[in-house]
């Protein structure tokens, strides 16, 4: 489904990523871990595509299409979705409307025709229940003065609406109490099908025993520089971050 | 003698080459201003005395002030004698119905989305249809007119309602008021014309659409809606105007008069032509409009979403003079391309008690400058006036201007003002987030706009909001890379 090949990419001349390898297959669940500063939110702004990131080298495939050669808003139309770690508040848009548009422009985008309000309002109620988000949320404007867990609970109610072939939940377990953090969990357990795959994006093991990886990798210094199952997860909060960086030292040596 | 007076001087005692009696014939009157156009205008209209009387004391007010030169707009000098003041439609005679309006003005109007046989079967709306200055058609005056409502075009109400205009007209906007007011006096073509009786609710909303249809043909509309006691009314004026290569004028005069407890809302959706990207042609808007709550606890609200012309000068403005009065102002004003606009309003606390609400929000993209300007002033009798202003802008790239002229001025220490102003410009962040759920970037631009205005959108009855919203993605379309 998505492939990733000797990925280099930049922001403002600066390269963050040196050369990422990355294979995804449907089904699967892959989470990616590493210190701050590793390169985790790059990789993923770089695969929703972010403009504001350069790529100077290497490929990416999605589901055997270039993915590099797409716009944002064609990957995600594709199936690629973004959670994200800052989830943008978009003042006088009521959740369901912003929702409403995205799911009829991926509609289109499909050839298929766009849902009148009574099927998509029936979409939004069954999705609803999936990560006990209430019904006032949704008529409120757009994470406008949504808390931090209100906000990543919206970013996985999204997900449910849209029903993406790849998510990437960036960093979707920073700021969430332990209810929060099992809601989203749930959320995206349940969606999970064989046909679609999901990158987890984290710094903590912490989510990684709700959301069970099929493979764990680590990313240090713009490269993944292991991976392994959900143990290396559980090595990685015994012995911490130095670990690796000590590894990667003696390799360097 | 200043050039402009030597000018008007000496076009005034020249001969008038067309000469009055062979004019009377024209559906159009020659360029220029002079005491014989008004003549010639009223003639045309077929007007009493009184009104030519008027007419030619507004001109005469008129050759005495100057044009403004505050606003921050610019734009070359008007030739007020280049344009042609006066250009009716061909048409035979006052059509009783729709089947004796000229088929081709039907079809224009169906283009449009104007058809009045729609409008009479399916909305409910009365529509007071004025293209290029005379009005065609009237519908629904039936069913108002049991309820005592009075609804027809300005020239109309001249000839049936004599005792009406004559205490009302310019006795919010005086004839003097400033330079397009009174040239607005002098030469005003048709308009609107509306009066809720006492304690009646206007059970439909009155709608008017403009156009501007011949070429080179200044617009003056004139509009007046008198509320008495206790009466409601929610009034609708949306225009569209076609391409077009020369700068048009457009000077309109709106008046309300709201007498104790009558309520006025006032609702408009502006979309001149703009003019093209590189801002040749489009319409010069210079409106004056103003309410008075002359009643207590009369309220007057304006509502206005400009998306249009090249130039837009216009303060819809409510005197308060009732006690427990208030006045109401929520604004869109969207700029794109080369397009200049200078809006607000004022506020003129003069009873006790009155209250005030501001929104205004502006839009400013491609080349344009986009000016709020705002006055609300308190007078000393006025114990408690309460005034809230929130003027926000929003700016799409980096070429484009916002600016905020807010005045205040209190003669009671009893006021209480707050103002809000708020600078934002649409984040990629917010484009980038759109985009990843699919949405594409124009699409973005819209609904993150829509979503800034929706305060003011709120204010628009149902289908208008619905028209205002596809106008403002319009009116942005190619505006963000």
């Amino acid at each position: 489904m998505l492939k990733v090949e000797n990925l280099k990419a930049s922001i403002e001349g600066k390269q963050i990523l040196n050369g990422v390898n990355l294979s995804v297959n449907p089904g699967e669940i892959h989470a990616i871990m590493g210190p701050n500063g590793s390169g985790k939110s790059t990789l993923a702004s770089v695969l929703a595509g972010r403009d504001s990131y350069q790529v100077t080298e290497g490929s990416i495939s999605f589901l055997n299409q270039d993915l590099l050669e797409m716009a944002p808003e064609d990957r995600a139309r594709e199936g690629l979705f973004l959670a994200f770690q800052y989830p943008v508040e978009i003042p006088g848009v009521s959740t369901t409307n912003f929702l409403k548009t995205a799911v009829n422009q991926i509609r289109e985008h499909r050839g298929q025709e766009a849902l009148d309000a009574v099927t998509f309002l029936k979409l939004i109620k069954e999705k609803m229940k999936l990560v006990e988000i209430d019904n006032s949320l949704l008529s409120r404007a757009l994470n406008d003065g949504f808390s931090g867990g209100e906000k990543k609970r919206n970013e996985i109610f999204q997900m449910a609406v849209l029903e993406p072939r790849l998510a990437i939940l960036d960093e979707t377990d920073s700021g969430l109490d332990i209810d929060a953090l099992r809601i989203v969990a749930n959320g995206v357990n349940t969606l999970r099908n064989k046909d679609n795959a999901t990158i987890v994006v984290t710094h903590y093991q912490r989510l990684l025993d709700y959301i069970i990886p099929d493979f764990v990798h680590v990313l240090y210094n713009g490269r993944i520089v292991k991976s392994g199952t959900k143990e290396l997860a559980k090595k990685l909060e015994e012995k911490g971050y130095d670990w690796i960086r000590e590894n990667e030292t003696t390799i360097a040596g | 003698m200043s050039k402009d007076d030597q000018i008007l001087e000496e076009l005034t005692s020249s001969e008038y080459k067309y000469g009055f009696e062979t004019a009377i014939d024209a559906d159009e009157a020659p360029k220029g201003l002079n005491e014989d156009i008004i003549r010639f205008i009223s003639a045309k209209k077929e007007e009493p005395e009184w009104m030519l009387e008027w007419r030619l004391n507004a001109f005469e007010k008129w050759k005495t002030l100057k044009e403004p030169k505050w606003p921050n707009v610019k734009y070359p000098e008007i030739n007020y004698q280049d344009i042609i003041y006066y250009s009716a439609i061909k048409q035979k005679a006052t059509p009783s119905n729709l089947d004796e309006v000229d088929p081709e003005l039907i079809e224009t109007f169906k283009k449009l989305g104007i058809s009045l046989e729609e409008q009479k079967r399916l909305t409910g709306v009365a529509v007071d249809a004025v293209l290029d200055s005379v009005s065609v058609a009237t519908t629904f005056k039936d069913k108002l007119g049991e309820l005592g409502i009075i609804f027809c075009s300005f020239s109309e109400a001249v000839k049936e309602h004599p005792e009406l205009v004559k205490k009302y007209m310019g006795s919010v906007v005086p004839v003097n008021d400033n330079y397009f007011a009174a040239l607005n006096s002098a030469v005003f073509s048709d308009g609107s014309f509306a009066y809720i009786p006492k304690g009646v609710r206007c059970p439909m909303e009155l709608s008017t659409y403009f156009r501007i249809n011949a070429a080179n043909t200044g617009q003056f509309e004139r509009t007046l809606i008198i509320a008495e006691e206790g009466s409601y009314v929610s009034y609708l004026e949306g225009c569209t105007a076609p391409m077009r290569d020369e700068n048009q004028l457009h000077a309109a005069i709106v008046e309300i008069y709201a007498a104790k407890d009558a309520e006025v809302k006032y609702s408009t959706v502006q979309n001149w032509y703009p003019g093209n990207k590189e801002g040749k042609g489009g319409i010069y808007n210079f409106v004056t409009k103003r309410g008075i709550c002359a009643g207590s606890g009369s309220k007057i609200s304006w509502t206005q979403v400009e998306t249009g012309s090249a130039i837009t000068w216009k303060y819809p403005s409510c005197i308060l003079k009732g006690d427990n009065s208030v006045g109401e102002f929520y604004s869109v004003a969207v700029t794109n391309n080369m397009q200049q606009a200078d809006t607000g309003t004022k506020m003129i606390h003069i009873g006790k008690n009155t209250k005030s609400r501001i929104v205004s929000k502006g839009v400013s993209a491609g080349k344009s400058q986009n000016s709020y300007r705002g006055l609300v002033q308190v007078m000393p009798r006025a114990e408690n006036a309460r005034n809230f202003s929130q003027c926000d802008s929003l700016l799409m790239g980096d070429k484009c201007g916002a600016h905020t002229f807010p005045y205040i001025e209190t003669g009671n220490k009893s006021a209480q003002i707050e103002h809000e102003a708020t600078t934002s410009k649409i984040g990629e962040d917010q484009i980038f987030y759109c985009n990843q759920r699919g949405i594409g970037t124009e699409d973005a631009v819209a609904l993150i706009v829509n979503g800034y205005c929706k305060e003011v959108l709120n204010q628009l009855p149902m289908e208008f909001a619905v028209e205002a919203q596809k106008l403002l993605a319009l009116t942005l379309e190619g505006s963000v890379g």
